[in-house]
């Protein structure tokens, strides 16, 4: 594995072994002294063009419990405000000599072209692209899911073993959500069922190639699908103004029919999580009894998010070698 | 003016002749014509000879964005793929929508010398898809415009088309619509499908040409005036022009190469080299238009030539312009999915890339019959050569083909311009542009 684009390149093999370090790492944040030296002297590059906070701050964080040198970059005050391009920028990075660079962008595929390019020797880690991909919330929300429902509950103990069996409904704005295209794929590779949970209008045009199923009733999916989890999806408000592309008639309209309240925890089977990958629009995709309910992994999910990107970074830097100044050869 | 005496060719791909160019005309046709004294002789055994390609949908980008190409490096791209006339595009800076700037290119054109450039009008003023351009004024003036268009942009507005084409029944002009209903593709990127859906980039819907087309058949029904669908791109539009045409609707519509031989899978890998508008379709959408060319229901290949500075191709996919160069492949393209495929003979290639576009634009002089007395304008291909194509190689300013790297069957060998050489040995001839100022 040289990059992380899509959580459709990972195998079987990969992820598990993704999972299984996550796990190993996890367990050493329980130390008192949390930091491993396993990335000293390596720099990992955050190149954030879009606002996310969490995300940079999880990647920050996974790389500095490895050792390694971390630069934050973004976009806002920096020169890519004033236009410089992706490739000045990934040019400039390389200059500097990242080892690896994790990249938020709103362009659809701008990973891709980074790794593409030749623009970057370093490993390039896909933090969410556009509509497109972000493979390690999939990472996260499938290390989450296996913590929770395989195996003994709330144990590591379910290494090496996969999601096989597992329901699991995906519920809100799929057309706009890289988060729902992730999860697709790698749940589906790991063995999960999913089923995709949306109004018609925010279901993308093809969706019939992916595998999974999809509804527009959230309560059938409840009440005769019975998932093991639910998942639900950031509703942008906007979405509903006829210049955010009228997807729905009212924010309320959307809570009645694909909302998470408690009347539907209560409908959901006893076991059945809670998942949400942030940030949440309290009462609108997700009521206040849900969000804080015991059943919901929310918070959870934010403590894996930093064990799944040190695997990832680990996995993709540790045994390679530390990249050369080209521009002084 | 130097005389040639084409030895052996095949004419439209038939029975081998002579042809004997004097004086800007074909001057005889026969086997074993006797050389006039100074005649250079071509060897032509093994070629095709076509009428001169005419092009009714390219962009020079000349004046405003010389960085990308300019009238001159277009057009010597143009005569290098075996044209001889060319429609130079509307969305110019300034725009091409008074009579002084297509009298402008009209004369740059002329001065380059490769080519015939005909200046394509704008309908709307600024393509701003509102108020008409004066029309009239440029119909009447030297460059006298026959083909309006706001291409890149459509002429959504009902009225509007509707008076545009109403408007130039007075001059015999054709409007040649670039349909897209903008508010269906607002953020589009590629065409919407399963690939789109996989790779989260915004939807380009079929139906949004589709729409355009079947309501501006109707509009062109019921005033009684000519239409030309750009760039017809999906299997319905095919559907839809064929319906029109079996009402007795007078429309034609033309393809590009790259819709008859690429498709939407190839936007997988985020490369903007593959970002077109409109954009690349599925397999069954090229199998239609293939279809549709080789049926009549597409009149014309037209090549939407549309070169781009590197930095325009050389980002991530969203901040990418859309377009492809064309000139230099087009010929190969449709050897290779339509003659090789046996659905053509080179008979309907001079058809479909110089006798009909040259009709639709009423352009005089171009794509007549290969025929003692008509205009010297004709174009040497030698099918059986293969070539891999290279974009830094070839004459346009812009290197953003789809086809870089790939082989393609054919090669021009030589064009003629009003019997003067502009390419010979597959080489221009760059002195040759002189006698034309």
């Amino acid at each position: 594995m040289k990059h992380l684009l899509s959580a459709a390149d990972l195998t079987h093999e990969d992820a598990l072994r993704i999972l299984d370090t996550a796990g190993q790492m996890a367990a050493t944040q329980a130390r008192e002294i949390k930091k491993l030296p396993t990335l000293r002297g390596r720099t990992v590059v955050n190149l954030f063009f879009e606002d996310s906070t969490r995300t940079r701050i999880s990647f920050e964080t996974a790389a500095k419990r490895l050792s390694a040198d971390v630069i934050n970059f973004s976009a806002k005050g920096s020169s890519v405000s004033k236009g410089e391009s992706l490739k000045d920028t990934a040019l400039t990075l390389q200059a500097m000599g990242a080892d690896a660079v994790v990249i938020r962008h709103q362009a659809s595929g701008a990973p891709h072209t980074l790794a593409a390019s030749g623009w970057t020797h370093g490993a390039v880690v896909n933090a969410g692209d556009g509509t497109h991909q972000h493979p390690t919330q999939a990472l996260l929300d499938a290390y989450t899911l296996r913590r929770h429902l395989v195996g003994e509950r709330g144990s590591v103990d379910a290494s090496g073993r996969d999601l096989h069996g597992l329901h699991v409904a995906v519920v809100g704005d799929v057309l706009h959500s890289r988060v729902a295209r992730s999860n697709v794929q790698l749940l589906h590779t790991l063995g999960a069922r999913v089923t995709l949970v949306a109004p018609p209008t925010l279901v993308p045009v093809g969706v019939e190639a992916w595998p999974c199923d999809v509804s527009y009733r959230l309560d059938d999916v409840i009440v005769d699908g019975k998932p093991d989890a639910i998942m639900m999806l950031r509703v942008q408000r906007e979405r509903m103004s006829s210049t955010g592309g009228g997807f729905f008639p009212s924010p309320l309209e959307y809570s009645r029919g694909y909302g998470l309240d408690a009347r539907r925890m209560a409908s959901l089977p006893e076991h059945a999580i809670v998942l949400h990958p942030g940030p949440m629009n309290r009462g609108l995709e997700i009521s206040a009894d849900a969000a804080d309910s015991d059943r919901a992994v929310i918070v959870e999910q934010v403590a894996n998010g930093v064990a799944v990107r040190m695997a990832v970074l680990y996995l993709l830097l540790a045994g390679e070698q530390p990249t050369t100044n080209r521009s002084a050869e | 003016m130097t005389t040639y005496l084409l030895r052996d060719v095949s004419p439209l791909g038939e029975a081998r002749t002579d042809i004997l160019l004097a004086d800007g005309v074909v001057a005889a046709i026969g086997s074993a014509l006797e050389a006039p004294q100074d005649a250079v002789e071509i060897d032509g055994r093994g070629l095709v000879a076509l009428p001169g390609l005419v092009d009714l949908h390219t962009h020079l980008r000349e004046p405003g964005r010389e960085d990308a190409e300019t009238i001159a490096s277009g057009t010597r791209a143009a005569a290098l793929g075996g044209f001889t006339a060319v429609h130079a595009m509307a969305n110019t800076t300034p725009t091409q929508d008074t009579a002084g700037v297509v009298e402008q290119v009209w004369h740059l054109g002329r001065r380059a010398g490769w080519v015939d450039v005909f200046p394509v009008g704008a309908v709307t003023v600024g393509l701003g898809g509102e108020r008409l351009a004066e029309l009239g004024a440029m119909a009447e003036s030297e460059a006298r415009v026959r083909v309006f268009s706001d291409d890149g942009k459509c002429v959504h507005d009902p009225v509007v088309m509707r008076r545009a084409l109403e408007y130039v029944k007075a001059f015999d002009g054709v409007i040649a619509q670039h349909a897209q209903e903008p508010r269906l593709t607002e953020g589009s990127q590629m065409h919407e499908g399963v690939v789109s859906a996989e790779l989260g980039l915004a939807g380009w819907p079929a139906v949004a040409e589709e729409a355009i087309v079947a309501r501006d058949v109707l509009l062109a029904e019921h005033v009684g005036s000519r239409l030309h669908v750009c760039h017809l791109s999906t299997a319905g539009s095919v559907e839809i022009v064929r319906w029109a045409k079996s009402r007795g609707i007078d429309v034609t519509a033309e393809v590009t190469p790259h819709h008859l031989i690429l498709t939407d899978e190839l936007a997988r890998g985020y490369d903007p080299l593959f970002k077109v508008n409109p954009p690349l379709r599925t397999q069954r959408d090229v199998e239609a238009v293939r279809e549709g060319l080789a049926d009549g229901t597409i009149d014309i290949v037209a090549t939407d030539h549309a070169p781009h500075p590197r930095e325009d191709k050389d980002c991530e996919w969203a901040a990418a312009a859309f377009g492809m160069t064309g000139l230099e492949t087009a010929l190969s393209v449709v050897q290779e999915t339509m003659v090789d495929t046996g659905r053509m003979t080179w008979a309907d290639v001079a058809r479909v890339l110089s006798s009909a576009p040259a009709r639709i634009g009423r352009v005089d002089g171009h794509g007549r019959p290969l025929a003692v007395g008509e205009p010297a304008n004709l174009t040497l291909v030698d099918p059986a050569a293969r070539r891999v194509v290279r974009p830094e190689a070839q004459a346009s300013k812009s290197v953003n083909s789809p086809f870089g790297g790939r082989e393609l069957p054919g090669r021009v060998v030589a064009t003629f311009l009003r019997g003067r050489a502009t390419v010979l040995d597959g080489a221009p001839c760059d002195g040759g542009s002189a006698d034309a100022r």
